[in-house]
C-alpha cells in the first residue's frame, strides 16, 4: 500500500510545520541579512556620524533662528499674538524688561543683540543702552522704563524686528542667498543693490562649471576614445598619464600652475623665447588661470567614466554601420556616440558637480571676480562666523546638485531602457 | 541559368594574387586567387589563423590588401571605401545597434540611401517577413534570443539589396540545435533570393551543409576549392583529407604507377593499390587516405582489391553504426564505421579480422602538407 502513504506525506509535513514556505524563507534569509548588515555596520555608523549627520545639521542651520527665542522666550511667546500695528501691550514690555534683566551681560543676550543688529544696524547699541537702564526704578512700569531708556521702544516698527524673529525658524538666510529680503511689512522683496551679489555668484559658479565641463569633454573625449581603441599595452601607458595627477595633492598642483603661469613663469618665458609674444600674457589671477588649472585637475574625472563606457563598445558596431553604407564620420555620430552617451553624461555630471564646489583653485589662481559660491561659504564660516548664511549658500549648492543628479538619472534612465533589458 | 552558364559567366568577385601582412614579415594571406561566381554560396573554411577572416575583411573593405587586386564584377575595388561597396555583412556577434529598435536597425541602411519613407517601410516589413520576425519590429535587440538576433542581423544585411552578403562565423554563438536550424534557414533564404553569399566558418559540418562550394584555407593559402562532395571524396592533399571529415592515414612508399592507380608498399610490408592523389613519382613517400565508412569488414571485404589482416582492438556501439578500431600489422590502427545491422555480434574484441579497401577509395597523397 505505497500509494496512500505517499498521499498523506505532504499533509503530515504541513501539520508538523505550521510555518508557511514564505515565512521559512524570510527566517532563513533574515540571518543572512543580519550577518551582512553587521559587516557594514561600522561603515554605516561612520557615515552617519561624519557625513549624514553633519550635513543635516548644517542644512538645518540655514533656517535656524534660535537667538531671540532663547534669550526672550516669554516675550517671543507674547509677540506671536501681537497684531503688529500698534505698540504692543504692557505685558510684552514687562516680560521683555524681565528677560533683559535676567540675561543682561550673558552670551545669550549678546547673541540676540548681534542677531538684531543684522536686521537693523544700530540695534545692538539700542539693546545695550536699554539693558543699562534696567531694572526699572521703583514705581516705574516696564513700559515707562523702556521708553525712558530709548523712545524707539514706543514705535511698533522696533518691536517688528523682535516679532519677526520670535519664531525658531526663518527663511531669511535662504532669501538672502538669492538676493531677496523681508521688507518692514514682512513681504519678500528684492534686496538692495549693494547687498544683491549672490545671484551673480551662483550664475558665475554655474557658468564657470559649464565652461570647465565643456573643455574637459572636448579634451577628454578624443583621449578616452584613443585609449579605448588602442591595444592594452598602449592604453595602459596612457592610463598612467591620466591617473598620475591623482596621486599629487591639489594644492601642490595649483601651486605648480601658479609658478608656471605667472608673468615671469615658464609658459610666458617660453612663448617670448619663441617670439610668439612681445610681453608676458596675463595667465594667472584671472579667469584664464582658473580655467587652465580646473580643467587640468578635473580632466581625469571626465576621462575615466568615458573610458569605462567606451571600452565596452565593440568596434564591430561602427564597422556594421559602415558596411551598411554609412560614411565613417556619420557612423561615429549615429552609432558610436549614442552608445558612449552614458559615459558622457556621467563624466559631465561628475565634473560639473565637482566644479560647483570648487574653492581652492579660484581662491588661489583667480581674482575677486572669479570667486565662486564656495568662497562665500568659506568667507561666512571663517571670517564673519555667520553660520546661517554659510549654511544657506551650501544648501542652495546642495539643492542644485541634487536637481542635476535627478535630471541626469531621468535622462539616462530613459536612454538605458535597452541596456536594462540586457 | 543552369549550372554550366553559371560557370561560364563573369565571376562576381575576383581575387588576383592578393597578399596581406600585418607586420611585414609573416603573410597572413599569400598569393590568393579566387573567383566567386554570381549567386553561389561559397564558404571559406579553415582553422583559426588560416587567413579566411582576413580575406573576408579585405572583401568588405575593412582591411587593405598588401598586394594584388580584388574585383567586384569588372571593377577593381581595392581603394573603394567600405561604405561605398554595397556589400552586406553579418558579424560574429551580430553587431545590432543596441540603442535602436529592430525596425530602426533595418531602416538604418535604407535611410542612408535616402529612400522614400513608404519604400523604406515596405522593405523593412518584407525583410522582417523573410526571417519570420514580422512582429518584433518594436523590440530592442537585447530583448530577443540569440537566434532571433541572428535572423535580424541577416535581415539587416539583406534589406538594402546588396551586391553580395558576407557572413563572418555568424552561427558561432548559438547552441548546436539552433545552429543546425539556422544553417538550413540561411541556406533556404539564399536559394530563395539567389544572392551571392561568402560565408566564413571553422566548422566543417556547417560548411558541408550550406555551401555550393568550399574553399579550404591553411597558412594563408587555399588548399582546395570544390563542391562539398568533391572535397570529401577527392581531397586534393593531405591537409584537406584530414581537415574535412574523419580520415585514416597509412604511410607507405610509391612503387609504380598504372594510369589512374599506383602501387604502394605500406611500412608494414603489405602492398596495396591506390588512386593517385597528388603523388606521382615512384619512390616517393605517400600517405594513403581512406574514410572510415569506406573500409569493408570480413565478408564484405572479399570483393576488394586490397585486403589486410588485423585484430579488433575496440568496438563502440553507436546505435546506427559501430566504430571498430582495428590494429594492422606494424601497430598501425584503422578506425572503421560499420553498419550496426550487418556486423553486430559477428566479431568480438581481440578477434582476427579482414579489412578490405577499394583502390578508388584509397587515395595516395603527398605527406609533406601536414595537417
Amino acid at each position: 500500500m505505497s500509494t496512500p502513504s505517499t498521499l498523506t506525506m505532504p499533509e503530515a509535513i504541513t501539520a508538523e510545520t505550521p510555518m508557511s514556505l514564505k515565512e521559512q524563507l524570510a527566517r532563513a534569509e533574515r540571518l543572512k541579512k543580519l550577518k551582512y548588515g553587521a559587516l557594514i555596520l561600522p561603515l554605516v555608523l561612520f557615515l552617519v556620524l561624519t557625513f549624514i549627520w553633519p550635513i543635516a545639521a548644517l542644512l538645518k542651520r540655514s533656517i535656524d533662528n534660535p537667538e531671540i527665542v532663547s534669550a526672550f522666550p516669554a516675550t517671543s511667546e507674547l509677540l506671536r499674538q501681537w497684531d503688529g500695528k500698534n505698540a504692543p501691550p504692557d505685558a510684552v514690555f514687562a516680560a521683555f524688561a524681565d528677560e533683559i534683566v535676567q540675561h543682561k551681560g550673558s552670551p545669550v543676550f549678546a547673541a540676540a543683540a548681534k542677531r538684531l543688529n543684522m536686521e537693523l544696524p544700530g540695534f545692538r547699541s539700542l539693546m545695550m543702552k536699554t539693558a543699562r537702564a534696567l531694572p526699572p526704578t521703583a514705581g516705574a512700569s516696564a513700559r515707562e522704563a523702556l521708553v525712558e531708556a530709548d523712545p524707539r521702544w514706543e514705535e511698533p516698527a522696533t518691536w517688528q524686528y523682535l516679532a519677526r524673529n520670535a519664531s525658531p525658524y526663518t527663511a531669511r538666510y535662504l532669501l538672502a542667498s538669492v538676493d531677496r529680503k523681508y521688507d518692514d511689512a514682512g513681504n519678500v522683496v528684492q534686496a538692495d543693490a549693494d547687498e544683491a551679489i549672490y545671484v551673480n555668484v551662483f550664475a558665475r559658479t554655474f557658468g564657470m562649471s559649464a565652461i570647465v565641463t565643456a573643455f574637459c569633454l572636448l579634451l577628454g573625449f578624443p583621449l578616452a576614445y584613443l585609449m579605448a581603441t588602442q591595444p592594452p599595452r598602449i592604453a595602459n601607458v596612457l592610463m598612467i598619464f591620466v591617473v598620475l595627477p591623482f596621486w599629487t595633492s591639489i594644492l601642490v598642483r595649483v601651486a605648480a600652475w601658479l609658478v608656471l603661469l605667472q608673468s615671469e613663469g615658464l609658459v610666458n618665458k617660453a612663448l617670448m623665447l619663441f617670439g610668439l609674444i612681445d610681453q608676458p600674457l596675463e595667465l594667472v589671477f584671472n579667469s584664464t588661470g582658473v580655467y587652465i588649472a580646473m580643467v587640468h585637475i578635473l580632466l581625469p574625472f571626465m576621462i575615466l567614466p568615458l573610458y569605462s563606457v567606451m571600452k565596452g563598445i565593440s568596434p564591430s558596431y561602427v564597422r556594421a554601420a559602415v558596411s551598411l553604407g554609412c560614411p565613417p564620420i556619420r557612423s561615429f555620430w549615429k552609432v558610436y556616440f549614442p552608445l558612449a552617451l552614458p559615459g558622457v553624461g556621467a563624466g559631465c555630471l561628475l565634473v560639473f558637480i565637482l566644479c560647483m564646489g570648487y574653492y581652492i583653485t579660484p581662491a588661489l589662481l583667480g581674482s575677486p571676480k572669479e570667486q565662486m559660491a564656495s568662497y562665500f561659504v568659506a568667507f561666512y564660516t571663517n571670517q564673519t562666523i555667520n553660520w546661517g548664511m554659510a549654511a544657506a549658500l551650501s544648501a542652495i549648492l546642495f539643492a542644485a546638485t541634487l536637481v542635476l543628479y535627478i535630471v541626469y538619472t531621468k535622462l539616462v534612465g530613459g536612454q538605458d531602457m535597452a541596456a536594462r533589458a540586457r | 541559368m543552369n549550372k554550366s552558364d553559371l560557370k561560364n559567366a563573369v565571376p562576381h568577385v575576383t581575387f588576383r594574387k592578393v597578399q596581406k601582412t600585418y607586420d611585414g614579415e609573416n603573410l597572413i594571406v599569400r598569393d590568393l586567387n579566387l573567383d566567386i561566381r554570381r549567386g553561389e554560396f561559397l564558404t571559406l573554411l579553415g582553422p583559426s589563423g588560416s587567413g579566411k577572416t582576413t580575406c573576408l575583411m579585405m572583401l568588405a573593405g575593412f582591411e587593405t590588401p598588401t598586394g594584388g587586386e580584388i574585383r567586384l564584377g569588372d571593377k577593381v575595388i581595392n581603394s573603394v571605401p567600405p561604405h561605398k561597396r554595397n556589400i552586406g555583412m553579418v558579424f560574429q556577434n551580430y553587431a545590432l545597434f543596441p540603442h535602436m529598435t529592430v525596425a530602426e536597425n533595418l531602416r538604418f541602411p535604407l535611410a542612408i540611401r535616402k529612400l522614400k519613407a513608404s519604400e523604406i517601410d515596405a522593405k523593412v516589413t518584407r525583410a522582417l517577413d523573410v526571417v519570420q520576425l514580422g512582429a518584433y519590429g518594436d523590440r530592442y535587440p537585447q530583448q530577443l534570443s540569440g537566434g532571433q538576433q541572428q535572423r535580424i542581423a541577416l535581415a539587416r544585411a539583406l534589406v538594402f539589396d546588396p551586391e553580395l552578403v558576407l557572413m563572418d562565423e555568424p552561427l558561432g554563438a548559438l547552441d548546436k540545435q539552433l545552429r543546425e536550424r539556422m544553417q538550413l534557414e540561411i541556406k533556404h533564404i539564399h536559394e530563395e533570393l539567389g544572392i551571392t553569399v561568402v560565408f566564413v566558418t571553422h566548422d566543417q559540418s556547417e560548411a558541408l551543409t550550406m555551401s555550393d562550394r568550399i574553399a579550404v584555407f591553411n597558412h594563408g593559402v587555399i588548399q582546395q576549392i570544390d563542391s562539398p562532395t568533391a572535397l570529401y571524396e577527392k581531397p586534393a592533399n593531405n591537409f584537406v583529407a584530414n581537415f574535412i571529415g574523419e580520415n585514416n592515414a597509412l604511410d607507405g612508399t610509391v612503387e609504380s604507377l598504372h594510369g589512374e592507380t599506383c602501387q604502394v608498399r605500406l611500412d608494414n610490408g603489405a602492398r596495396v593499390q591506390a588512386s593517385i592523389g597528388n603523388v606521382v613519382k615512384p619512390g616517393s613517400r605517400a600517405v594513403l587516405s581512406v574514410r572510415p565508412e569506406c573500409v569493408q569488414l570480413n565478408a564484405q571485404s572479399l570483393g576488394c582489391a586490397n585486403r589486410l589482416g588485423g585484430y579488433v582492438k575496440e568496438i563502440i556501439y553507436l546505435g546506427d553504426h559501430l566504430r571498430v578500431r582495428v590494429e594492422l600489422a606494424g601497430r598501425k590502427e584503422l578506425v572503421i564505421k560499420a553498419p550496426a545491422a550487418q556486423h553486430k555480434h559477428r566479431f568480438d574484441m581481440g578477434d582476427a579480422i579482414h579489412v578490405g579497401i577499394n583502390p578508388e577509395q584509397l587515395l595516395a597523397l603527398d605527406p609533406s602538407v601536414a595537417a
